[in-house]
């Protein structure tokens, strides 16, 4: 399997573990899938951690500007967690590294949330 | 080294191998390896998937090669071709929040030397080029 998901509560923030690579195909679909059904069951604060992503491509990074979106038109937030370089580097060309909010560690991210 | 890849995601990953197999022959560095496999996996998802359309009736040529320092990967397709004069520029600030389009983007940044063009009578070619630099 190229992505693995898994979801827990934080308090009111529910935690997205990824792990694995989210390229064109399974691993962006699955990606979808996750916070498509977390904005349907009301989720309004979700935490992304990329910190076990291996790689990803740039439909995967489109998969991240699409997440974020369908959460903030839902009202809500979407932060990304510790970013491998690789990821951090891809945002960073792309220039989205300045549009995602951005935390390295997840006691700080969850304090974040509105 | 040349090959006919099936129009299928399994694909990325064999052109992929490929190129990189010949790169690290070539004495690439690791960021570098990095970078090109990256370059190549964008290019052959294009081929498969915008430009094939998954069709299995249609190929993607593939062809790496060393000359020197210098090493070239073409990825051809058998679609209908596409005006890749016309993809927006996915950094300009109106199109940031776009879900695509920044394959070939990515594939300038990462490679020295990027063409693309049409083929005639169908298809579109990309070649790209990268140069081992000195350690």
């Amino acid at each position: 399997m190229s992505v693995s998901l898994s979801t827990r509560q934080v308090g009111d923030v529910t935690v997205v573990d990824v792990e694995g690579r989210i390229t064109l195909g399974e691993g962006s679909s699955a990606l979808r899938d996750t916070i498509r059904q977390l904005v349907s069951n009301g989720q309004k604060k979700i935490l992304l951690n990329l910190g076990s992503v291996s790689y990803i491509d740039s439909s995967g990074i489109g998969e991240l500007v699409s997440g974020f979106t369908t959460v903030t038109n839902s009202g809500g937030q979407l932060k990304l967690l510790n970013l491998t370089k690789r990821v951090k580097d891809l945002l960073q060309i792309t220039k989205l590294y300045t549009v995602f909010d951005i935390a390295e560690s997840e006691a700080s991210a969850v304090r974040s949330f509105e | 080294m040349e090959r006919y890849l099936d129009s299928t995601l399994d694909s990325v990953d064999s052109a992929e191998e490929l190129a990189l197999g010949v790169a690290k022959r070539a004495g690439f560095r690791e960021e570098d390896l990095i970078k090109i496999g990256m370059a190549v996996r964008e290019s052959v998802v294009n081929a498969v998937a915008h430009g094939n359309r998954y069709n299995q009736n249609k190929k993607v040529q593939f062809r790496v090669e060393r000359n020197g320092a210098k090493l070239t990967v073409r990825v051809a397709d058998e679609g209908e071709g596409f005006d890749f004069e016309c993809v927006p520029d996915p950094v300009a600030p109106e199109n940031l929040m776009r879900a695509s389009g920044r394959g070939i983007f990515l594939i300038r940044s990462f490679m020295d030397e990027v063409q693309l063009r049409r083929l005639d009578p169908g298809g579109t070619e990309i070649i790209l080029v990268k140069y081992v630099t000195a350690q």
